[in-house]
């Protein structure tokens, strides 16, 4: 084991890939000479090349229709968004085109291509720059929906979607790139599809994702001063849900709470909720719980931004609740 | 800055004072006194002139002195790609009847004929309720489909909006298959489950069947920049319409598509109506061809009423594309004679408009009457082929009528490619 963070795991991802396959290429806003508008890509155009290594203008629905069309041509494109925000430029290329494409041609065309780019809040910049689009892909049949908090996932997670036949949504967050983790020195992926288990409990199953892991892996340490055991599950992927490792974590500790970072509407917590009623509710101690966003646009100021975002604290008084 | 010019030789070269008075009021659409460029050979030029001179200094081909330019601005402010790209484009060869040979005239007819007929019977089938949903007729267009086709090989893709019936069968897709989509069979091209908007033929380089305006632009531009990236020697062919002509996508595809010269040839389809609004009431500019200028595309309108014109255009179109030169832009004034989709009131245009285009500029009719007059067919052989066409579509039709629906085992598959192989 070495320890990466973040951001290098996942270029090492992209690099590695696109050492393997010469169809695989790099596209998106500032990813070349800029190197990444948060340096993911450091390094990739001298090895690359321009020509793999694709800068664009900035025309999000542009681009991401060219990569489509790019996949259709045969190719691999990974297009990075300088933030998932300025993806909603691009969302009907991504929805209508990318997610749709293989069922309308009754499997005739297949889209293998990854998008990704950083996901969520950072630091005090605003509901603009601060969206959490997670929910919004669960929504969407044909896509795949990756949500990976530490490095050594981030790099298998990412091989897999490069070598996956379908469109994938690679959400990343800017607050965890400059993260370390231990990343294995083996050539490994890591499957689409499962979960994690991040911590091994008893007494509660705590679920999240991205860097909601974190904040639940803390309020897991303040709850173990209680004499509370957490199991701490990192959903790593959230279309396809792996909803059997959290049913099966349930049925041992018998309570619930959902973390998400986006909004509670129609959220990641609400799906898990309703697989955890249908599928074991007997097993319950107590009301299956769930924290999010506040219900507001993200606001600037650092005092009102804190307050929105789950934490540790928030994190533990919930779960609290629950004896 | 020394001036190394006279202001009078600029003014001379551009015809004297009178003519250049007239030029440059046209030029700028206001009015502009004689006298006042007169008097500009002792007192100068005043910059805010300056631009609108140099762009008649290049249009006549006179020197532009180096110091001439207004402060801020340098030649390549006025020599851009459009100009360059234009010029030559237009040193090109047109290519002129000669190249159309009987064989191709012949094609033609039939193969209009066969698309016209085709969605007439498509039409009865949606009137007999057994074609449900969205679905856009080709009636009037064909000129456009079959030559742009005939100018193209089977290694180009072509990608176009939803009205993409004739497109696909232009590119070889089977009509039976097609038949079977609109009637929702197991037999159709998508398993039934695209519909009249959403059909594909990658065998044949169809790439779609895009049911949302102009978003096939980028799509095509991608499979433009795949070729490129591959070394391949293929080019896009991308279709779209006039109202598709607004989407922001389509000058994000321009920009790309020259920026990277990738080999495209962007056919507009102008029929006049997005829908139900005329081209008038939708585009500031509705010189079509020309919305590429500012991207360094060069472009033309053609007579898309007429497949030769069709075909002679797209000819040089491709060669300029294969040459490397990147993009070019194709507009084809064209009509469409029914509705914009099935169910459409048909208020924004009159009958008699409609009447006059079909017995004034009918592509088949105009075919019909060239066939005969060069004596390559005559009425009878005429009618024999459309005689053929109806029945061959007729039994194609009653097959697919009675081809069976789709499986419901098709419901879940395809969602996802378990294939990671490929």
């Amino acid at each position: 084991m070495s320890k990466f963070p973040v951001r290098t795991a996942i270029r090492d991802a992209i690099a590695e890939e696109m050492r393997l396959n010469p169809n695989v290429f790099l596209i998106g806003e500032e990813v070349g000479e800029y190197e990444g508008a948060y340096k993911v890509s450091q390094g990739l155009i001298s090895e690359f090349g321009n020509h793999r290594i694709v800068d664009t203008p900035i025309t999000e629905a542009g681009f991401t229709g060219l990569a489509v069309g790019a996949s259709m041509g045969g190719l691999r494109p990974i297009v990075e968004f300088m933030t998932w925000n300025f993806a909603f430029q691009a969302i009907d290329q991504i929805i209508n085109s990318a997610a749709k494409t293989y069922y309308m041609s009754g499997g005739l065309i297949n889209i293998p291509i990854v998008f990704r780019g950083p996901n969520g809040s950072a630091l005090q910049v605003a509901a603009q720059h601060s969206h959490d689009l997670s929910a919004l892909f669960t929504n969407i049949p044909g896509l795949k929906v990756l949500a990976p908090y530490d490095s050594a996932d981030a790099k298998g997670l990412l091989k897999s979607a490069i070598r996956d036949p379908n469109p994938v949504i690679f959400l990343e967050n800017e607050l965890l790139y400059n993260e370390v983790f231990e990343v294995p020195e083996i050539d490994y992926s890591i499957p689409i599809g499962s979960a994690n288990i991040k911590k091994l409990g008893s007494d509660i199953t705590i679920t999240s994702f991205s860097r909601g892991v974190h904040a639940a892996l803390k309020a897991a340490e303040l709850l173990e001063k209680e004499n509370i055991s957490a199991e701490v599950i990192d959903l790593r992927t959230l279309r396809p849900l792996d909803t059997n490792t959290i049913i099966k974590s349930v049925k041992k500790t018998n309570r619930i709470v959902s973390v998400e970072e986006g909004w509670m509407s129609s959220g990641i917590g609400a799906e898990i909720i309703s697989e955890v009623s249908s599928k074991a509710f007997d097993y319950l101690d107590a009301p299956p719980e769930r924290i999010a966003a506040l219900d507001v646009p993200l606001p600037y100021a650092s005092n009102l931004e804190k307050l929105c975002i789950p934490d540790q604290d928030s994190i533990f008084k919930l779960c609290m609740t629950l004896f | 800055m020394k001036q190394d010019f006279d202001f009078s030789s600029i003014i001379d070269d551009l015809g004297g004072g009178r003519l250049l008075a007239k030029n440059l009021s046209q030029f700028t659409n206001t009015v502009l006194n004689e006298k006042t460029v007169y008097s500009w050979k002792q007192q100068g030029i005043p910059d805010k002139w300056k631009p609108s001179i140099i762009k008649l200094l290049i249009k006549v081909g006179a020197n532009i002195p180096n110091n001439f330019m207004p402060p801020g601005m340098n030649i390549n402010n006025f020599q851009d790609n459009f100009s360059k790209n234009t010029e030559l484009l237009n040193k090109y060869d047109n290519f002129d009847d000669s190249d159309v040979s009987k064989k191709q005239l012949q094609l033609f007819y039939e193969k209009m004929l066969y698309l016209r007929r085709f969605e007439e019977r498509v039409g009865q089938l949606y009137g007999l309720g057994l074609i449900g949903g969205f679905c856009h007729l080709y009636i009037g267009q064909e000129a456009v489909s079959v030559g742009m086709e005939a100018a193209i090989n089977k290694d180009d893709s072509v990608i176009t909006g939803y009205r993409c019936h004739a497109h696909l069968i232009s590119r070889g897709a089977s009509p039976y298959k097609l038949l079977c989509e609109l009637m929702g069979k197991g037999d159709g091209i998508s398993k039934g489950k695209g519909g009249s908007m959403h059909m594909f033929d990658p065998k044949n380089n169809f790439w779609g069947g895009h049911g949302i305006v102009g978003a096939q632009v980028p799509i095509g531009t991608g499979i433009a920049f795949a070729s490129k990236y591959l070394d391949k020697s293929s080019l896009s062919l991308i279709y779209f319409g006039d109202g598709a002509a607004n989407q922001g996508q389509v000058y994000e595809s321009y920009n790309m598509a020259s920026l990277w010269r990738l080999p495209i040839i962007f056919c507009i389809e102008n029929n006049q109506y997005g829908m139900g609004t005329s081209i008038k009431r939708a585009s500031a500019g509705t010189d079509l061809s020309k919305h590429g200028e500012s991207f360094g595309i060069p472009g033309y309108a053609v007579n898309g009423m007429n497949p030769i014109s069709v075909y002679l255009a797209a000819l040089k179109a491709v060669k300029w594309v294969r040459d490397g030169n990147g993009p070019i832009i194709l507009e084809m004034k064209t009509y469409r004679y029914r509705g914009h989709s099935m169910s459409d009131p048909a208020k924004y245009r009159t009958r008699e408009e409609v009447q006059k285009m079909r017995e004034e500029q009918d592509p088949i009719e105009f075919i019909k009457k060239k066939l005969i007059d060069l004596e390559i067919y005559n009425e009878d052989k005429l009618k024999s082929i459309d005689d053929k066409i109806r029945s061959e579509i007729s039994g194609l039709a009653e097959k697919a009528t009675n081809s069976i629906s789709t499986s419901e085992k098709y419901l879940y598959t395809d969602v996802l490619s378990e294939n990671y192989d490929e």
